[in-house]
């Protein structure tokens, strides 16, 4: 107990220095838990994947069509209960900073197999009856403050000339993971135009969406489909959602690789900073240390001292930084909307938080400790500041 | 004025506090200058890739290569316009291409990424003078053969010299690998244009490029072929239009690095402080000597101040200095205009090291600055007579 008062005593001593410390590692703390963010943000169209949902796509890539015609066949695949597709349009909002993810989607269908987004019924109805009509993620209408009837106009990229839709109804996330800043319209409408235009991709769609009975099914029914394509015109790839999404986030490897490694760094960043005042703190009380020991204090109460004091400054500081986590984090997610539509603090990224101060704090104990333990009591009491 | 050795040497006697500190500042200095690094690298490879002599034409609206569409008819009237050079054999330097991505597995990771798939003609190859063909032979017309950039060669599997892929129906064999001096070309494959046309079932071309007898044309040419109401085209300087496609990746590893950096910064300033704080208190009988010997306020600021950029100094230099290293490291990702993977290296140049030498000094001058005043205000008497 009286340990415990020396170390409350010792760490606030330096006042200027404890505070200073302790405002440097909450800084750290929030940069570390801001990028764990981040790189969570990162994966969140995999988090969001369904197990019941596999993605066909062609296997040159994705930015080849599949004939519609193969809708028929997919559907007739024993295991596959659902089948719709969609196609990436890519067009631009006003200017390409306002980007967003835009989707021509088969409207019988594709709501049918994303449970996930809720359509409220009446909005759904009229989005069928009408062909330019579109659904719009809550969020991004907040985004943009559209409402039901406006009429946004996108300028194509893959499909020129301007498109004018009417937003008919706006979807919420079932899941906290859902993804609610995307634009869903109807395919017909871009296939008329194409046909119109005498286009090669008329008649085609950028991939399927399949529902199978049961996620063990998954790897059967892939293997089925990319068979039955296997010598077509236009060959297969099949695979869960989930790998689906698991490919976009491979292909920006290196950039998350980098943020790793960056927020290891700051962990040594936090520990420099401590190690710094925990050296400073047993240099200029070596004498003090002489005099416990020479008053028969063992080396495990300088232990206790030393690390008490670290620990202290590190879970103040490591608090504190947790705490203005998530308030900064609802701040950058507006302004990384376009990047992460789903960017929220993770349970385990306050523990990763908390496990790090707790490190860092015996981490720049231990040279301190080593240093007060070893040191004669005769050259400490005979030491000048 | 009190020497420099002063500030000097008191760096020296606190070894370990001064390492620490260094440390810290090391590391930000690194992040910062790496992150600029990359950028700066991802906008030199792709600037690099155009030429000014060069025009491309793209389908109106759109953003880039993968998306755009020409037709041979249209191809034909590009081909014949009057500003475009002809080649030393007297060939019209004008070529259509096809772009398309396909999907490769990585050789380290075996897991698919984009690769971008050029459909050229014989012509496309004077157009580039960066381009060089360093190992094996360039297609014959009319075949399955394609040659590669070296750097898709290294990261993508069954791509290296002699190997094939099987791509369309059809088996594709590598004859033969390029360099482009860094540019972007090293990252795609390249094919004939017929061949890739036939096997893809494709009747388009996705962009035209050509070159100018005289590069002020440029403008006259542009309006011409955007009112010509047989096209419907855009055309764009080569340079201007690679520029942008670097614009979006680059912009986001800026924005992302310099958050990083800042709060890095703001902990390593914080590190200097208290290291230049307990200086200072350590000192004070020192400080009083000093001032009781004739030495004004602001020398003993100066001093303390230098002391801090000192400490900033060998921190800095030591992170620039692991950081140049950096420039022989190759990374690739997706490049977020095109879709597909681009190699590109960590760059350094002048405005980056300057960049990040004021970076230091500002962190050294923010760390030492209050300790400084707290010194230079001292009390002589009172700081004499502690202990």
């Amino acid at each position: 107990m009286a340990l415990f008062r020396l170390i409350l005593k010792n760490t606030f001593r330096q006042k200027l220095r404890a505070f200073l410390t302790i405002a440097g590692i909450a800084i750290a703390i929030l940069g570390f838990s801001f990028l764990r963010t981040v790189i969570s943000g990162w994966y969140g169209g995999v988090e969001a994947s369904s197990q019941n949902r596999l993605i066909t796509r062609n296997a040159i890539s994705l930015a080849f069509p599949l004939p519609l015609a193969y809708k028929g066949v997919l559907q007739g695949i024993p295991g596959v209960t659902g089948v719709s597709y969609g196609d990436w349009f890519g067009g631009v909002y006003i200017d390409e900073k306002n980007f967003f993810p835009q989707f021509a989607i088969d409207a019988p269908t594709y709501f049918d197999l994303y449970p996930e987004f809720k359509v409220p019924p009446e909005q759904m109805q009229a989005f069928l009856r009408e062909r330019n009509a579109a659904i719009v993620g809550v969020k991004l209408a907040t985004r943009y403050g559209w409402k039901i009837g406006d009429t946004v106009r996108l300028r194509g990229t893959f499909f020129p000339s301007d498109w004018d839709f009417v937003i008919r109804g706006i979807y919420k996330g079932a899941e906290p993971t859902t993804d609610e800043t995307q634009f869903f319209f109807h395919w017909q409408y871009v296939e008329e135009r194409e046909r119109q235009n005498d286009s090669p991709m008329a008649g085609h769609v950028g991939w399927y969406v399949l529902r199978v009975s049961n996620p063990e099914l998954a790897g059967p029914v892939s293997q089925a489909i990319d068979q039955r394509f296997k010598n077509s015109l236009a060959a297969t790839l099949t695979e869960s959602e989930k790998a689906f999404q698991m490919g976009f986030v491979s292909m920006t490897e290196s950039i998350l690789i980098a943020l790793k490694i960056v927020s290891f760094l700051i962990i040594g960043v936090i520990l420099v900073v401590l190690s710094n005042t925990m050296a400073m703190t047993v240099r200029e009380r070596l004498k003090e240390f002489s005099v416990l020991k020479a008053m028969g204090f063992r080396p495990r109460h300088l232990m206790t001292l030393i690390a008490g004091e670290s620990l202290l400054i590190a879970l103040l500081g490591g608090g504190l930084g947790i705490a203005v986590t998530a308030p900064a984090v609802a701040v950058f997610a507006k302004k990384l909307e376009n990047f992460f539509p789903l960017l929220r603090v993770e349970t385990a990224t306050y523990l990763a938080c908390l496990l790090t101060a707790v490190g860092v704090a015996f981490g720049a104990a231990i040279f301190p400790i080593w240093r007060a333990i070893t040191l004669k009591i005769a050259d400490g009491l005979r030491r000048i500041g | 004025m009190i020497p420099l050795s002063y500030s000097f040497r008191n760096l020296w006697i606190r070894r370990m506090t001064t390492l620490l500190t260094a440390g810290g500042m090391a590391l930000v200095v690194f992040v910062f200058s790496a992150v600029l690094m990359l950028a700066n690298g991802l906008e030199k490879t792709l600037v690099s890739t155009g030429s000014d002599q060069n025009a491309i034409i793209l389908r109106k609206g759109s953003d880039s290569e993968v998306q755009s569409m020409i037709t041979r008819d249209q191809v034909n009237i590009l081909k014949s316009q009057p500003e475009i050079s002809t080649g030393p054999d007297g060939k019209a330097l004008v070529t259509g291409e096809v772009l398309v991505l396909i999907n490769l597995p990585k050789r380290a990771t075996n897991r698919p990424s984009n690769v971008e798939l050029r459909g050229v003609l014989p012509e496309s190859i004077p157009l580039r003078s960066q381009v060089k063909l360093i190992k094996g032979r360039f297609w014959q017309p009319g075949s399955s053969e394609i040659i590669v950039g070296t750097s898709v060669a290294k990261r993508f599997q069954g791509i290296g010299l002699g190997e094939s892929i099987h791509v369309a129906m059809r088996d594709w064999t590598v004859v033969g690998l390029f360099e482009s001096g860094g540019a972007a070309f090293e990252s795609e494959i390249w094919i004939d244009a017929e061949q890739l046309m036939q096997a893809f079932k494709r009747t388009i071309f996705s962009s035209v490029t050509l070159q100018l007898k005289n590069p002020n044309d440029f403008s006259s040419l542009k309006t011409r072929l955007e009112a010509d109401p047989r096209l419907t085209v855009t055309a764009e300087r080569e340079k201007e239009y690679y520029t942008k496609q670097s614009k979006v990746l680059a912009m986001f590893i800026r924005i992302l690095g310099i958050f990083v950096t800042v709060i890095f910064s703001l902990g390593a300033t914080i590190g200097a402080m208290i290291t230049m704080y307990a200086s200072v208190s350590n000192r004070t009988v020192e400080i009083g000597t000093l001032r009781a010997l004739g030495f004004r306020r602001r020398h003993i600021l100066t001093a303390f101040l230098m002391e801090s950029l000192f400490l900033s100094l060998v921190g800095g230099g030591a992170g620039l200095f692991f950081a140049s290293f950096l420039q022989t490291l190759t990374v690739s990702t997706t490049n977020f205009a095109t879709f597909s993977e681009i190699a590109f290296s960590f760059s350094l140049s002048p405005s980056i090291f300057l960049a990040s030498f004021l970076f230091t000094l500002m962190m050294g001058f923010a760390g030492g600055v209050l300790p400084a005043v707290q010194a230079a205000r001292r009390n002589i008497v009172q700081a004499l007579r502690s202990t």
